[in-house]
């Protein structure tokens, strides 16, 4: 059954915005991402708005709604109550470029510093073999669809804007994860970089990126405290450290 | 002007957008463990009422200053009388060191004070009050990594509180064979803290985290998945072992205090 429902916009660009009142028609089993499509095909026909499958699996329609990180295209009307107005806002981590469309570009640069996966010199392509079992734990980072949802929630960043050049954020603690626990992967850093270059250490795993991943990723408990815990393990662990020295390994076999 | 009200972001005067009681766990958070840390300096300090044969407080074992009962520790009196500018020193300042050092630098109760004691951040979305921010790379907060050191020291302390509910099946003359209410108070107490430390992520990591090729070590693997399963219910153990000691040692204060007889069922 459709109902009027009352929501609020925000418009605007870089320089000025506003939360703007709109009321819209609302069908029974409807998104907020329809509803935001209903009043731009009705009221604001220039109203910005970054979306593409409507399935919860391309990460485009990242949005602020009523104050949580949520993807649009996956959040039911029906989960607000009837007489609740519905605040729409673009991410608030990141330079908003227009109405509900942000700059995310911070991101891309980020996965660029990320060494990529290094498998040994002397494998050939169709020749890499690996056990379920050793591959499982990445296999769940590989679910990410960047939304960058956690990123927009992390305080680190979100709160402190200086932060950026030095935090690499829980995306991208996951990449490194993924990596450093792959089977074949053979850079031996990882843990050192991700404490040194890409500010491991200032997450303070209050996770909130874990209770905003629509993939359900567990990236704090399976990503984040495991790479904290080798980053002990190599630099502040002397019983490992020593232990490393002595049979001349890295300590992860 | 930083965080999100920086100029490049969209321009809205609030902090928050939630609608939501986001302040509610906080502020829970911070009654229950203020709570607690009352009741704990009370307790310390108190240095009574926190043996009676054959229940010992968890707060008090192991206890092994003379200022102890002779019978109150299979390993005797060791450390003789501590004492600063002639005032004893309560032995319960010296445990608590341990525990207290194991739940400080827990993945969870961090998470949890960091939210709700200062505020970083208050909740997800929320902005917090701070100018700067450099998480856990400087001191003080950089010994945080020092987790592991403390999950060793828990676990000799859960190894003791064992035993110390072991000797619970004896009666108030030392003969075995006996069970009361306080044995089982001591049981459960222990085997709160048992399930603590072995969902604790440090164990997780010890115990199989750390390795590259699981199918090389198919014993730490099961044990790693073990651990995992109980490592979701962290938050969990954590809270209810936090309550299972205090009220333990409510139980044994008033058995001890005379307030209560400790009923035996045999």
């Amino acid at each position: 059954m459709a109902r009027k429902l009352n929501m609020r916009i925000w418009r605007g660009d870089s320089v000025d915005g506003a939360l703007q009142d709109v009321q819209v028609e609302a069908n029974e089993g409807e998104v907020v991402l329809d509803v935001i499509h209903r009043v731009q095909a009705t009221q604001m026909g220039d109203l910005a708005v970054r979306w593409n499958c409507k399935a919860g699996k391309c990460g485009s329609c990242s949005m602020e709604i009523n104050g949580k990180p949520r993807l649009a295209c996956m959040t039911q009307v029906a989960s607000y109550g009837e007489e609740e107005t519905i605040t729409v806002t673009p991410l608030r981590a990141f330079p908003v470029i227009k109405d509900l469309v942000t700059d995310v570009s911070f991101n891309y640069k980020k996965a660029m510093e990320i060494p990529a996966y290094a498998p040994p010199s002397d494998l050939k392509p169709g020749e890499a073999r690996m056990q379920q079992v050793d591959v499982e734990r990445s296999q769940e980072f590989r679910k990410c669809i960047e939304c960058f949802l956690c990123q927009d929630t992390c305080h680190v960043i979100r709160d402190h804007e200086e932060n950026k050049k030095s935090f690499a954020g829980p995306r991208f603690f996951i990449r490194i994860a993924e990596l450093d626990m792959h089977p074949l992967d053979t850079l031996r850093n990882r843990k050192q970089t991700a404490q040194e270059e890409h500010g491991l250490g200032m997450c303070n795993i209050t996770k909130c990126c874990t209770e905003v991943c629509p993939e359900h990723i567990r990236i704090t408990d399976n990503a984040i405290i495991p790479m904290k815990e080798r980053v002990v393990d190599v630099k502040y662990d002397p019983v490992r450290w020593l232990g490393s020295k002595i049979r001349k390994r890295e300590g992860i076999v | 002007m930083s965080g999100v009200f920086s100029p490049s972001r969209a321009k809205i005067a609030v902090r928050t957008l939630r609608t939501d009681r986001w302040w509610l766990q906080p502020a829970i958070t911070v009654a229950v463990l203020v709570s607690f840390i009352i009741y704990a300096t009370i307790r310390a300090f108190e240095a009574k009422f926190y043996f009676a044969e054959p229940l010992i407080s968890p707060f008090y074992s192991p206890c092994l200053t003379s200022a102890c009962p002779t019978n109150g520790s299979l390993l005797g009196q060791p450390f003789g009388t501590i004492a600063i500018f002639g005032m004893v020193i309560s032995p319960a300042l010296f445990i608590l060191i341990f525990p207290l050092g194991f739940r400080m630098t827990c993945y969870y109760y961090r998470k949890a004070y960091y939210r709700s004691f200062w505020q970083s951040p208050p909740a997800c979305a929320v902005a917090e009050p701070h100018k700067t921010y450099t998480g856990e790379t400087r001191a003080p907060l950089i010994l945080q990594n020092g987790h592991r050191w403390f999950f060793f020291a828990g676990l000799i302390f859960n190894v003791l509180l064992s035993i110390d509910a072991v000797l619970a099946f004896r009666n108030a003359e030392g003969q075995w064979g006996h069970m009361s209410i306080g044995t089982l108070v001591l049981l459960t107490n222990a085997t709160l803290l048992w399930l603590y430390s072995a969902s604790c992520h440090t164990c997780r990591h010890t115990i199989g985290g750390r390795l590259k090729h699981f199918s090389q070590h198919p014993l730490r693997y099961k044990l790693w998945t073990w651990v995992s399963v109980l490592n979701h219910k962290h938050p969990t153990f954590a809270w209810i072992s936090l309550f299972g000691v205090a009220l333990t040692d409510v139980y044994v204060r008033a058995v001890s205090s005379g307030s209560i007889s400790n009923l035996y069922f045999f």
